[in-house]
């Protein structure tokens, strides 16, 4: 079979593939178990700092 | 510790491979079967290496940044088509390397600009593009006409071209220079020449027969743009890619 | 979580263990950079409007310096932020000093400023490999991928080495653009030289297959360089600046992934009509289309992480050009997928539509998240209170808003103006516009064009000087919205 034969089925193929990819990484961060450690990393940059003032303050 | 260091160090390394991997795929899947599909270039005849002269434009109009102002890829709408002529073809430049569709139009469109003016216009146009297109906003380019060609490498041009796939023969190749010189001296015998390199424009393009300069080489190389595929014999089942 | 926080308090090297001489020196690159790009931009503008500025020299013809300006802008101005930036996040992020210490990232800066002067004396000499946004030769390119594997293993080292447990999601990206522009960079330089001592060489690929290849790069080094590093510094910076967390972190990551897997596709969009067969084009539009979605998550992420702080707009400096920058990120994303609409295309293709997005994406976005980033910087890594003057800062935001204004809105006219002239016709049925004709209807336009760049530049230069003094540790008797920082001894 030649590449240009083949080239529909790979389009639909790479459309579920795509999608199936896409629902894991969604999955995976918005996993509700994850949350806390999810919102923990997003305080990295804020707590990298010592000369400058803590972020506690709001 | 909830986290051993030893599965986030993998990690790293894991991210790394996931990214590339990534996107990876979305270029092989598109560009892989632009080498593989036959269907890819059209088939239409008249197509053929550069001779020697146009190479050596050729590499002019790179050098100059031509093709920051002007495109080589006609499209197909109704405007382009009557204004330039017919639209390109994947098959018209196979032996460009690299390719020079460009992706600006501050000038117009040079893909078939082949045998649309003079040698003569050519040579003012550079020279001095105001003094035959007052509105033009084109630089000038008066060192082309002065400056000698340099041609000591044309071999290894050939060679090189020959490397990533232009079809040039051992017999091109040891007969480079002579076509070289042939081409822009409308006195010598051609006849190899032209048998190599069909449609050939042979010419003293800069209108000095003294010397061999680079403005000879980048009109024989304009002069040949969209000529090579004679269109009248085309059929569309040809063209269909 | 009580291990986490001991790892981020007590373990790791304190801030004097940070490699920072480079960073500065990055700063300090990323600055003169960026005005000699301004600067090159500005006077090819004023070539297109006034021919005679080419001087009939030939190392001075639009031709040659407009290379000149592109490098500048994309490799000088943006790469330095880029690694110096990058070389400030992760260690910080990490808690971690740069994998093999000083002198592989000494050798990373100035291997690279090498590659980027090198690169620009043999575009105006003439050296070039004839392909967009990869023009440098194919000694430069393989000297640049020795840079470039250099640079990958420190960052990735420093990465293993962390005390941090968690990757920050900055890191992501800067690992996206790392591994992502060195496939690219190889891929498409991919070159035979005519001898070993020779600066010219013919590149592998030809006609639609190196389109297609050229492209696949230059729209990623929109994605991966101007895009994933750059989102990068809006991930640390925004926060920093802010003094809060990103907004959703979750969407940071949805975000991530997904542009990573979109932005890929999306190159043959700059071929619609060509000879590119169909499929290939098709494919491109489909994926710059969806490639909306995740850009504007990016955006929502960065604008929303000041939502209830936005009073900070008038009290951090840097926090103007951050949010401001993640605004035009939005709008030149949303423009893009627009303009790689096949029919849409066929209009703005080949005009100065095409270079009105790119700028409002270049000035922005890049330049203008560049500018808030430095203006952070400095005074921290000079140990300086504040800056010297809060004032100069508003000036400099408003005088380039106004040149990007201007640059952008004299794009939209004359591309479209241009893209409508070359396809009327008469009442005849003749097209109604010679080609020349539509060139002189761009003056004024170009005109405008140049006045947007200055601007531009002059804002630019206000900040070098406000910077300059922020260094030496002036400052300027000003009434300020913020009061100075207090710095803590450290700890």
């Amino acid at each position: 079979m030649s590449m240009h034969e083949l080239m529909p089925f790979l389009k639909s193929l790479w459309t579920v593939w795509f999608f199936a990819m896409f629902i894991a990484a969604v999955a995976w961060a918005m996993w509700p178990s994850r949350r806390q450690n999810m919102e923990e990393m997003g305080r990295i940059p804020l707590e990298d700092d010592p000369t400058r003032p803590a972020s506690k303050k709001a | 510790m909830r986290f051993s260091h030893a599965i986030f160090e993998k990690n790293a390394v894991m991210l790394t491979a996931a990214v590339l991997l990534t996107v990876a795929v979305g270029g092989l899947v598109e560009i892989v079967p632009l080498f593989t599909i036959e269907t890819t270039i059209e088939r239409v005849s008249g197509v053929r290496p550069y001779s020697p002269l146009e190479l050596m434009g050729r590499n002019i109009y790179v050098r100059e940044g031509c093709y920051l102002c002007h495109s080589q890829q006609i499209r197909p709408m109704r405007d382009e088509v009557e204004r330039y002529g017919p639209y390109s073809l994947a098959a018209e430049s196979i032996y460009d390397h690299p390719f020079q569709w460009g992706s600006k139009r501050t000038g117009p469109d040079l893909a078939r600009v082949g045998g649309r003016y003079s040698n003569e216009w050519h040579v003012l146009h550079m020279v001095d593009p105001r003094a035959v297109v007052p509105e033009s906003i084109m630089p000038s380019y008066p060192f082309l006409a002065d400056r000698k060609l340099e041609t000591k490498a044309i071999e290894k041009h050939l060679k090189a071209n020959r490397v990533v796939g232009v079809p040039y023969s051992d017999e091109m190749i040891a007969e480079a220079r002579a076509d070289l010189e042939a081409q822009a001296n409308p006195q010598s015998d051609t006849e190899a020449l032209m048998k190599r390199y069909p449609k050939a424009v042979v010419a003293d393009f800069d209108g000095n027969p003294a010397k061999l300069t680079e403005m000879d080489a980048l009109i024989a190389y304009l002069q040949v743009l969209g000529t090579m595929v004679d269109f009248t014999e085309v059929k569309p089942a040809d063209v269909k890619q | 979580m009580a291990g986490t926080t001991t790892v981020r308090t007590g373990g790791g090297p304190g801030e004097q263990d940070y490699i920072e001489d480079v960073v500065r020196a990055g700063v300090i690159a990323t600055i003169f950079w960026g005005v000699v790009a301004f600067a090159a931009g500005l006077y090819i503008a004023l070539q297109l409007a006034f021919p005679l500025l080419n001087l009939g020299l030939e190392w001075t013809t639009f031709g040659r310096l407009r290379p000149v300006h592109t490098s500048a802008a994309i490799f000088a101005f943006g790469g330095n932020i880029l690694i110096a930036t990058s070389f400030y996040v992760v260690q910080r992020t990490c808690r971690a000093r740069l994998f093999g210490g000083p002198a592989p990232a000494w050798f990373i800066f100035w291997g690279y400023q090498f590659f980027i002067v090198m690169a620009a004396l043999g575009y105006v000499l003439g050296i070039t490999e004839g392909k967009e946004y990869a023009e440098p030769e194919w000694y430069l390119d393989l000297f640049l991928t020795v840079v470039w594997v250099i640079y990958l293993v420190v960052f990735v080292g420093t990465l293993l080495k962390r005390e941090e447990p968690h990757i920050y999601v900055a890191n992501w990206f800067y690992v996206a653009f790392i591994v992502t522009i060195a496939m690219l960079h190889i891929v498409n330089n991919l070159a035979v030289p005519i001898s070993p001592f020779s600066s010219k060489s013919y590149v592998v690929w030809a006609g639609v297959q190196d389109a297609l290849v050229q492209w696949w790069y230059g729209h990623n080094a929109v994605g991966f360089f101007l895009t994933a590093g750059f989102l990068a510094m809006m991930y640390y910076f925004i926060p920093k600046a802010a003094d809060r967390p990103i907004y959703s972190y979750r969407l940071s990551i949805v975000h991530f992934w997904s542009l990573s897997f979109l932005y890929i596709w999306a190159g043959p969009h700059h071929l619609h009509y060509t000879a590119l067969p169909d499929w290939a084009q098709t494919l491109g539009m489909t994926f710059s289309i969806m490639l909306w979605m995740p850009s504007w998550g990016g955006m929502i992420n960065g604008l929303m992480t000041l939502s209830g702080a936005w009073d900070k707009l008038r009290t951090v400096p840097s926090l103007r050009f951050l949010v401001t920058s993640v605004g035009f990120y939005g709008m030149s994303t949303f423009e893009g997928p627009v303009m790689s609409i096949r029919q849409v295309n066929a209009l703005s293709h080949y005009t100065d539509w095409t270079i009105g997005h790119v700028h409002s994406g270049a000035l922005g976005w890049n330049a203008f998240i560049t500018f808030g980033v430095l203006y952070y910087l400095v005074p921290v890594l000079w140990r300086r209170q504040r800056l010297y003057s809060d004032a100069m800062v508003a000036w400099h935001f408003w005088i380039a808003t106004l040149g990007i204004v201007l640059y952008i809105t004299a794009m939209w006219v004359s591309g479209i103006m241009q893209g409508l002239m070359w396809r009327a016709y008469d009442e005849l049925g003749f097209l109604q516009y010679a080609f020349v004709e539509t060139v002189v209807a761009m003056h004024p336009f170009y005109v405008i064009r140049a006045a947007g760049g200055l601007l531009f530049l002059i804002g630019a230069l206000l900040m070098v000087y406000n910077l300059w003094r922020t260094a030496r540790g002036d400052e300027r008797a000003e009434t300020r919205a913020m009061p100075a920082l207090v710095l803590r001894p450290t700890a």
